[in-house]
């Protein structure tokens, strides 16, 4: 149980949130999938702090970040795996 | 865990629970406050209920102020109420509607008489309200007469990991027990609008939230000057990791767990539809929810937090829970219930929720919440639009 770097809420998310106090570059993190309990590793390519996201896959321009399963918003400037998911690269399509 | 059937509460005359026996020196408007304060101030077991409002106030904006001021006085937890104006008129009519409840409750006009003989007659009723209050006692009532409202601040991606879905899973277990539910935060929902709005039970609560919605998402697009960067997320959700108000909204949702709501509530509006969880409108402003909550007549409130914030409210004693461990560890005087334990998986959902059960029947039953010690007592009136 213990070692849970990343949570991901749903299997067809496309961004974990980092669960310790933060991950640092080229790190070996375990993701825990809480929708069905499945377990996968990625490696990191930022420093990324508490409760941030990180990419679980490349993400292009205009493609839309899922969390709980939901549209949360669209990407502005794309991503790479293992990057830093914010308001730098990500915007509502809200407002 | 087997949920207990009571907690101990002070009865009221109309039926109700109080978890808390306060008497309440209620200011009509901002004018009255400085009466209002020095009742207080007298006499020790009475409190003043500070605001900016209450003149030249119309129509909605001020029918929701009457709303707020009879609720916040009808509420289980108020004992016993003093209403002070400075014109006789409106004092009335917030004394009467107060008065249904058959609680004590007497009315105060300052025009004509001058503050310092108002304070002195306001004086003589508080102490008599004040002392009555203290003689009565607390006994068992069903855990069905807990009215429970949750509003989420300072929300990080915490929240809706664990401290959010720590709240669903207590009202999973409580809303079979009878117990009245309520969420809000009309703005909040923006993103999760058409997922939360399946959750009415009703085709009429489905729409009549989806016309709540549109209406306050119309005003804001009105009002909005810019993107609403540092409004919706806040400075603070941003730093804790949240991007943008549809993360936040999914979030904020988690707190209903699998509940669905029997109806969709005006802002400070009773509910009359029997037990249940409740919508209501309301801004997503902390203060201004919860005040607004208290007086639909909520006598208990839960409160989650990821950065944290610090609230807490005069009426309703407000539980705080976080999953944030620095949050846990840097702000703890403010939590009453730390559940970042879920972060680390040493604790699962149903042990939060069941840690969260425990600590909210020990405040019903008369626990000071960490707001309560340290004196925070918002109380935050929702305006509608500018006065005339």
């Amino acid at each position: 149980m213990a070692g849970t770097d990343i949570i991901i809420h749903d299997e067809k998310d496309n961004v974990g949130v980092v669960v310790i106090e933060k991950i640092t570059p080229k790190q070996d993190c375990d993701c825990w999938i809480m929708e069905n309990d499945k377990s996968v590793k990625i490696q990191s390519m930022d420093e990324i702090p508490l409760g941030h996201k990180i990419a679980m896959t490349d993400l292009n321009e205009g493609d839309t970040i899922l969390k709980y399963g939901h549209d949360i918003g669209k990407v502005v400037k794309s991503i790479k795996k293992g990057e830093h998911v914010h308001v730098h690269n990500v915007k509502t399509k809200k407002w | 865990m087997e949920i207990p059937k009571t907690f101990l509460g002070y009865k009221r005359e109309d039926g109700r629970t109080g978890t808390r026996n306060h008497v309440i020196i209620l200011p009509v408007d901002d004018i009255s406050n400085a009466c209002a304060e020095a009742v207080a101030n007298n006499i020790k077991g009475t409190i003043a209920l500070p605001h900016s409002y209450g003149r030249l106030q119309f129509g909605a904006d001020l029918e929701l102020h009457f709303r707020t001021m009879i609720g916040t006085g009808k509420n289980p937890n108020v004992a016993a109420v003093i209403v002070i104006g400075i014109e006789p008129k409106w004092t009335k009519r917030i004394v009467d509607a107060i008065a249904t409840t058959g609680k004590p409750v007497e009315g105060f006009s300052i025009e004509g008489v001058g503050d310092i003989d108002t304070i002195a007659r306001v004086s003589k009723k508080a102490q008599e309200f004040s002392i009555w209050a203290s003689e009565k006692q607390r006994e068992e009532r069903p855990i069905s007469d807990l009215w429970i409202s949750v509003k989420c601040g300072e929300s990080d991606t915490t929240s809706g990991l664990a401290s959010n879905p720590t709240v669903g899973n207590l009202m999973d277990k409580l809303e079979p027990m009878g117990v009245h539910l309520c969420f809000g935060e009309t703005s909040e929902l923006t993103g999760a609008e058409t997922v939360c709005e399946k959750r009415g039970k009703t085709p009429e609560a489905q729409e009549k939230f989806r016309k709540t919605w549109s209406s306050y998402n119309d005003f804001i697009l009105k009002e909005a000057t810019d993107d609403l960067s540092e409004s919706q997320p806040t400075a603070g959700n941003i730093a804790g990791g949240l991007t943008t108000i549809e993360e936040k909204a999914f979030g904020n949702f988690q707190k209903i767990g699998g509940c669905k709501f029997i109806d969709v509530l005006e802002p400070a509006e009773e509910p009359t539809k029997g037990p249940g969880l409740y919508f209501m409108d309301t801004s997503s402003a902390a203060a201004e929810c919860v005040t607004l909550q208290a007086a639909g007549g909520f006598n208990l409130h839960l409160f989650p937090t990821g950065q944290g914030n610090i609230i807490g409210n005069p009426i309703e004693p407000v539980v705080k829970l976080t999953a944030n461990p620095l949050t846990a560890r840097t702000m703890s005087e403010h939590i009453d219930v730390d559940v970042s334990k879920i972060l680390s998986r040493e604790m699962n959902l149903d042990e939060a929720g069941d840690e969260l059960i425990k600590a909210t029947i020990r405040v019903a039953n008369g626990r000071l919440t960490c707001a309560e010690a340290l004196g925070h007592r918002e109380f935050v009136m929702t305006k509608l639009y500018r006065s005339a």
